[in-house]
């Protein structure tokens, strides 16, 4: 099987190391993969916006780089989501729906295709908060949501419990919204930024050293959060996690 | 006149509400104490997701069907001895009362809780053509004294504390100064209410689910103050959305048993009155309003929303709504759902609440009748962008980024330029004034090298 790495931009640009991670994660579990070198943006952002028409061209672009590949991963649940959802090209319908059907969040890919039930030895001893990214959770059905009265599971939880000597501590509001919501980030400024704030302060009460998650978008609005209040708590994504050697 | 296109409205209200962050985290948690009585309530019901699920599919059915049921009501309703009335939009509804009210020589209206009303701006007009209309749900007469409308669907005054509702009543019933003693205050409000309802000549009420098979219609309080108004008055005027028909009087028990749970995490309301005729001496009106939902009900994109019962659970769970209030929402029904029905009634002037939202699903999760409002709200904002309802500038921005994204050598440029410019100018970056996101928040530090660029090196080793 061959496996397309997708690193999404903003990943690309801030987070070279989540992309790294993820590459070597993969590696370690034998995966074939490759990373197509002309790869962007999802296009989330601008149809978001309302905009999603106007993505056509990304739309595209993406396809042009994933279409041979059987299987898409990438460490974003809200983008991952977005492909799922949203990834179209008139000119070519078929790909487009090979990819909306194969395309996989890190975790999901992990527990549910590879169905990993042992991590290559990692340790990593601390006490660890799980932001559970909306689109991820609810979205891609990562896990269970707090509002549906159905079984309870965790898919990042699963592959967190694999890893030594980590303590995952436990939130007041296990799923809520951690306010980044893409664009919404910069429209709704104050809101978003007491949503941020919120959201870290439940990590902080119940003791976490260090706050991860499947999503970098969320993590980069913890992080922003924490790093404005000159918190030391770090902020790291699951795949930093599943291939850290203590 | 055209009107101006700025979808900047609940952003700018939301960020006035959180200039008083002790305020915002009351309201936050007391709305989200209401989502945990919910929970609890829906936990001690095995079958809660098949509930909702039957709930869908009867509000599916019936709006599929929704003549045919107008039709079976109005003919049963008549049958049952109520007067039914059709009106095309709010301003027919104010005048089909109206005229009721003259036909009466009436001067005195006592209205239990209707959003209905609330979205025709019932009050105002009738005020206007002098009669006296008092609101008897205690919540809505508090933000009738306070001249504002319900920032909630359920719970109208939600946005007060004691204090405010202790210096209104000072005010406005004669109670001492500085009382805040909720059962002092209350009592206050029941003696002004009770000889509101005595002197009353019309009743009006809202209506929660009408039967087409029976004619009949029931009315949900928690105040038992629909039922003083309907009893003591000479005529009942109930209005209703058309999109409250249902089919059968069996299918009352799964909406009833969901309606309290999901609003207050009740297991029902105190009071579920139905009215099935008028008692002998008095008159039914019965007024069935479309007022866009059967324009919402030939989009098959939006239809869904028409399933709604009203019990604001989406506001409650909403962590948006939580935070900014709902009169950030200006519009009769705030949060996720009315941010949905607010642009069918006018896509310009709410064509910033789409925006108004994270899209993280809560709302879907909690609806007790499956609408997918946050996919409702996604797809609205795809309307609006194409209808140019959205700002020019964000449409600029958003196709220059879309001639970013699909140029990969561009981006990698740009990319390589910003993240070098953000090492060279930081303050720049985390300028507050440029950069929206660096008021409240720290940009992530820009790395030596993109993953590209490392792993274009790991090729090359």
């Amino acid at each position: 099987m061959k496996v397309g790495l997708f690193i999404p931009c903003y990943i690309d640009q801030f987070y070279p190391q989540v992309g790294i991670a993820t590459l070597r994660l993969l590696q370690r579990l034998n995966v074939d993969v490759t990373f197509p070198m002309e790869q962007t943006c999802c296009g989330q952002p601008m149809a978001n916006s309302g905009f999603q028409k106007l993505a056509a061209g990304c739309d595209r672009n993406f396809i042009r780089n994933f279409a041979d590949c059987d299987a898409v991963v990438g460490p974003s649940g809200s983008c991952v989501l977005h492909l799922k959802e949203h990834l179209h090209d008139e000119q070519h319908p078929t790909e487009a729906a090979h990819l909306r059907n194969n395309v996989y969040e890190l975790c999901e890919f992990l527990t549910d295709v590879l169905k990993v039930e042992q991590l290559p030895p990692v340790r990593f001893p601390y006490r660890v908060g799980l932001h559970t990214s909306c689109h991820g959770q609810r979205g891609l059905g990562l896990s269970s949501a707090s509002e549906l009265m159905k079984p309870k599971f965790s898919k990042p939880e699963q592959l967190l419990n694999m890893v030594d000597g980590l303590e995952l501590i436990s939130l007041a509001h296990p799923d809520e919204c951690c306010g980044f919501g893409g664009t919404f980030c910069v429209f709704e400024e104050a809101l978003s930024a007491k949503m941020g704030k919120d959201r870290v302060a439940d990590h902080l009460r119940h003791g976490a050293e260090v706050i991860t998650g499947g999503d970098m978008s969320c993590l980069m609005q913890l992080e922003g959060t924490l790093r404005r209040q000159r918190s030391n708590v770090r902020v790291m994504h699951i795949a930093e996690i599943l291939t850290a050697d203590a | 006149m055209e009107t101006t296109v700025r979808t900047t409205h609940h952003a700018e209200a939301a960020a006035a509400f959180l200039r008083d962050e002790e305020n915002v985290d009351w309201h936050n948690e007391t709305l989200w104490f209401v989502r945990s009585k919910r929970d609890k309530a829906a936990t001690l019901l095995p079958e809660w997701e098949d509930l909702r699920e039957q709930a869908s599919r009867i509000k599916n059915h019936a709006l599929s069907r929704l003549d045919d049921y107008l039709v079976e009501l109005e003919k049963n309703a008549q049958q049952n001895g109520i007067t039914v009335h059709w009106a095309s939009d709010a301003e027919e509804h104010n005048r089909i009362v109206l005229d009721i009210m003259r036909q009466h020589n009436a001067t005195q209206v006592v209205k239990s809780k209707s959003m209905l009303t609330e979205e025709c701006h019932l009050n105002p007009y009738l005020i206007k053509h002098g009669i006296d209309v008092v609101d008897t749900d205690l919540g809505e007469r508090i933000v009738q004294l306070r001249n504002e409308p319900p920032s909630h669907i359920v719970l109208p005054a939600i946005h007060l504390k004691k204090k405010h509702i202790g210096d209104l009543f000072h005010q406005h019933l004669g109670t001492d100064a500085g009382a805040t003693d909720p059962q002092y205050l209350t009592e206050a409000a029941r003696i002004h209410l009770r000889q509101k309802f005595l002197l009353a000549d019309v009743a009006i009420t809202g209506v929660n689910f009408a039967v087409a098979e029976t004619g009949g219609f029931v009315v949900c309080t928690n105040e038992g103050n629909a039922d003083l108004g309907a009893h003591l008055a000479k005529v009942h005027i109930a209005s209703m959305g058309i999109e409250k028909v249902i089919p059968k009087g069996e299918h009352l028990g799964v909406f009833l048993r969901l309606l309290a749970r999901s609003a207050t995490g009740q297991t029902t309301t105190t009071y579920s009155s139905h009215f099935r005729r008028p008692a002998p001496g008095q008159t039914m009106h019965l007024i069935l309003v479309d007022n866009g939902r059967t324009r919402q009900l030939a989009s098959p994109d939006f239809r869904n929303s028409l399933k709604c019962i009203r019990c604001g659970a989406c506001m409650n769970t909403c962590p948006v709504y939580r935070r900014s209030g709902g009169h950030s929402y200006h519009t009769a029904i705030a949060g996720p759902i009315g941010s949905i029905l607010a642009p069918n009634i006018d896509m310009k002037q709410y064509a910033d609440l789409p925006f108004a939202s994270t899209l993280c699903g809560s709302c879907t999760n909690v609806c007790p009748v499956k609408i997918d409002i946050h996919q409702q709200l996604y797809k609205w904002r795809q309307v609006l962008g194409e209808a140019g309802a959205v700002e020019p500038a964000k449409k600029v921005g958003m196709t220059g980024m879309d001639v970013l994204f699909s140029r990969p050598s561009l981006y990698r440029f740009a990319g390589r330029a910003g993240r070098r410019l953000m090492k060279l100018f930081p303050s720049l970056a985390n300028n507050g004034k440029l950069n929206p996101w660096a008021i409240h928040r720290d940009m992530p530090k820009p790395p030596a090298q993109s993953f590209r660029d490392w792993y274009a090196e790991q090729e090359k080793k």
